[in-house]
């Protein structure tokens, strides 16, 4: 299991070793799950009900599968634990966390503080994704 | 025109800090340069050949005259005096210190403007018609979607990290004034028999070093459904686009490969799922954007009449004014491109002019063309001659629109840090050679356009006449293509055999435009005669060999 | 000989590797022997000084004139802008570059 740097739930983490996207399939007991850039994140929409963990892998902070994987798998009623792992970079956690992220594992460990600060960076968003967060237009618009 | 409310307004204040930051981090040196350059990228940030570059962005073309009297101020205060309007519709400058950066954003932030996401693998700056809103031939205006595009678009989350960059055109006319088939999505609005507007997507379009014509494959989507489609293109090309090769990367290439036909079967997928999701601006909000684009206050009843007893006005009227859907007024285009000029280059002072212009005769606007020039979309017939003569003093009055001279061509070895060959020279001996204003409109519309390498910044495979740089050993060298087209002709260019020295390539295209007056039938412009014949003629001129004389 | 060449962080200015420190003329620049990869390292961790690189070129008569065209556009300055260049005086400067 990689070491969680940030956290962004109150349950308890989970301790099971994420498995290959393949390897989950024919493991009908596990709950953790890693997925590679490559990896079709659809594959495990039959089986979100007994997963506790998936790990997203970003081994260059340029390949952007992985926030599409997060946002699929949060669409499809995902709720357990979404974890960036890798090439995560500080000016890419907030979008990590609009497409569904709450945990993030990066190669070179980030602070607590500057976390916050990134996050806090963007006062409004203009898109409804899965973080609940209202767009823009929602709120020029709401009663 | 679109105007900020305090949610725009927030979006990009919190990007001048947010860059702000970087810049600080940088120059305190808490990142490193491999860290920092996605980062300045995604503000228009470039490192060229001299100094930093900054790409601004001109939403969808279009701009007040504070906006542009801003963009002359940014030019001298902070740049060398003037500022060069790009392909794409937006204006560069290239002489910018990194530690100048955040407050040239501040600057524009004050006057409603950013360069967001105008560099980067992400969604681009929107491009449009030039003519959007005034335009005779337009069933839609394509601003109101544009902007919605534009607020979609900014800061998007998921799609921040494509697989190459991603560039949208948007059009609301018969006539694609836009090259809207060669975006990697071309959105045209269009009406079914019933009145209803629908937007037909063409997707997987691109120059580059592998032209392709985009296919349709949205015939009609409903417009308060376009951003979810757009969610769903997106979607499938980040997941599926190829990331193993950067040449291989543009949604052209995945189209291609796996078929239209497979690629629309995916997106409607995906179309039908986030249908479900709610993600569209409600119907209010489209209203809302439209009601920033009212049509100005148009005089009614005026005459269409003009004194056209000067003719260098009247050469001008003729070649660089279009029909108005308003009786009284007309659409003027101010040709960046004078004589032995640098193409879409302007001084400081030239765009101030063109703002106090904009703003004493066209309603506050101007728009940015893709063959770089400047559009004042509504003037009146009566004040035409007034304008043309302010025109003509500040050396902006250059009467050569949509001919020979009127080149596009993007920077060249003289800036670019990608580049292979300068385009530039070329481009102001090709239009010195071809000075003579009554030998040009003897050509008719003869499109021409440089790219100094296989990128296709210059658009030479839509050229009538395409030149594109290449690296020959060492040397510059330049190869001759014919037959390009964009818009409802769109077509690419082929190449017409071994390339050219700078000196040589003016004379292949001198012989090409030879060969297109002897063979031309009536009415025929180059392209189409070029279409007829074919390549045969054109490239035996081309390539005879001189008579030795003796 | 083997120059080594970059951009000055802040300004983005074209700088050439003296031995002792950056120019902004290519005819300061010095061969830069077996330790290239030495200097750069040293000199970008400073953080001064960006997309440093090493480019062939040759000690002439007028001066070092690097082997790419590339380098003696940015050793110079855009040829359609001479004004602007460091040769502004000199019509023909151009010319060193093709």
């Amino acid at each position: 299991m990689v070491e969680q740097n940030l956290r962004f739930r109150s349950d308890e983490p989970v301790g099971d070793p994420a498995v290959t996207v393949d390897a989950f399939a024919d493991q009908s007991n596990a709950t953790a799950v890693r997925i590679e850039p490559g990896d079709d994140a659809r594959a495990l929409l039959p089986h979100l009900d007994r997963l506790a963990l998936v790990e997203v892998n970003f081994p260059t902070y340029g390949d952007g599968r992985g926030y599409s994987a997060a946002r699929i798998l949060r669409e499809h009623g995902y709720a357990g634990e979404l974890r960036a792992v890798g090439d995560v970079l500080i000016d890419q956690l907030s979008h990590m966390r609009r497409c569904g992220f709450d945990s993030f594992a990066p190669d070179q460990p980030i602070s607590a503080e500057a976390a916050d600060k990134a996050l806090a960076t963007w006062p409004e968003v203009y898109q409804k994704t899965v973080d609940g967060r209202p767009a823009i237009w929602a709120k020029r618009h709401s009663a | 025109m679109y105007q900020y409310d305090s949610y725009d307004q927030a979006m990009v204040d919190a990007r001048v800090a947010e860059f702000r930051d970087q810049v600080e981090r940088r120059l305190a040196g808490d990142i490193t340069e491999d860290q920092f350059k996605p980062l300045r990228l995604k503000n228009g940030l470039y490192l060229q050949l001299h100094a930093y570059m900054l790409r601004v962005a001109v939403p969808y073309g279009t701009l007040n005259s504070t906006q542009m009297r801003m963009l002359g101020d940014i030019a001298d205060k902070y740049d060398r005096g003037y500022g060069h309007f790009t392909t794409r519709q937006n204006i560069q400058y290239n002489w910018i210190k990194l530690s100048d950066a955040p407050d040239i954003l501040a600057d524009l932030a004050s006057v409603e403007m950013h360069a967001i996401q105008t560099s980067g693998n992400c969604i681009r700056n929107t491009t449009s018609d030039q003519f959007a809103g005034a335009a005779a031939d337009e069933l839609v205006d394509p601003r109101p979607y544009a902007e919605l595009l534009r607020q979609w678009s900014t800061f998007h989350p998921e799609f921040d990290y494509l697989p190459r960059k991603f560039k949208i055109a948007m059009i609301g006319s018969e006539t694609d004034r836009a090259a809207m088939k060669l975006h990697d999505i071309g959105i045209q609005l269009v009406r079914n028999d019933a009145g209803e507007i629908g937007c037909k997507f063409y997707v997987g379009g691109g120059m580059g070093r592998t032209p392709m014509i985009a296919p349709v494959i949205g015939d009609f989507v409903p417009p308060l459904q376009m951003i979810s489609y757009l969610e769903a293109c997106l979607r499938v090309y980040n997941r599926y686009g190829r990331r193993d090769n950067k040449y291989k990367a543009r949604i052209k290439i995945l189209v291609h490969e796996i078929g239209a036909d497979e690629y629309r079967r995916q997106v409607e997928e995906e179309f039908a799922h986030i249908l479900t999701l709610n993600l569209e601006p409600p119907p209010a909000e489209l209203e809302r954007i439209k009601g920033f684009f009212e049509q100005p206050g148009f005089e009614a009843g005026l005459s269409d009449d003009l004194d056209l007893s000067d003719p260098d006005f009247a050469l001008w009227v003729d070649q660089n004014t279009h029909a108005h859907k308003q009786a009284g007024y007309t659409i003027v285009t101010i040709s960046l491109k004078p004589a032995g000029g640098i193409p879409g280059d302007a001084t400081a002072d030239q765009i101030r002019l063109m703002a106090d212009l904009a703003k004493e005769h066209s309603f506050d606007e101007l728009r940015v063309t893709h063959a770089q020039n400047i559009v004042l979309p509504h003037v009146k017939k009566a004040d035409l001659y007034a304008l043309w003569q302010k025109l003509d003093e500040a050396g902006l009055a250059t009467a050569n629109l949509d001919l020979i001279s009127d080149i596009i061509a993007c920077p060249g070895l003289d800036y670019c840090a990608l580049a292979n060959a300068r385009s530039i020279p070329v481009a102001q001996k090709i239009s010195a050679r071809f000075a003579d204003l009554g030998r040009q409109r003897e050509l008719g519309e003869l499109k021409l356009k440089i790219s100094g390498c296989i990128n296709a910044c210059g658009h030479h495979h839509a050229g009538h006449i395409g030149i594109l740089g290449v690296d020959r050993k060492g040397v510059e060298n330049y190869q001759l293509l014919l037959g390009g087209s964009e818009g409802a002709d769109t077509s690419l260019a082929s190449i017409t055999g071994p390339g050219f020295s700078e000196d040589g390539i003016v004379d292949a295209v001198e012989k090409a435009t030879d060969v297109y007056l002897a063979q031309r039938a009536d009415g025929e412009r180059f392209v189409d005669t070029f279409r007829r014949i074919g390549m045969a003629p054109f490239k035996e001129a081309i390539y005879a060999k001189e008579p030795v004389n003796g | 000989m083997k120059i080594i060449t970059g951009n000055d962080l802040r300004t983005g200015d074209v700088i050439w590797w003296t031995g002792e420190g950056w120019s902004r003329h290519v005819n300061d620049a010095v061969e830069a022997g077996d330790h290239a990869d030495a200097i750069i390292a040293r000199e970008n961790a400073k953080q001064i000084v960006t997309d440093t690189h090493v480019v062939d070129a040759e000690q002439t008569a007028d001066g070092v004139r690097p082997a790419h065209i590339k380098e003696r556009v940015r050793a110079l300055g855009p040829t359609v802008r001479l004004d602007l260049s460091l040769k502004p005086a000199d019509p023909d400067a151009g010319n060193w570059v093709i």
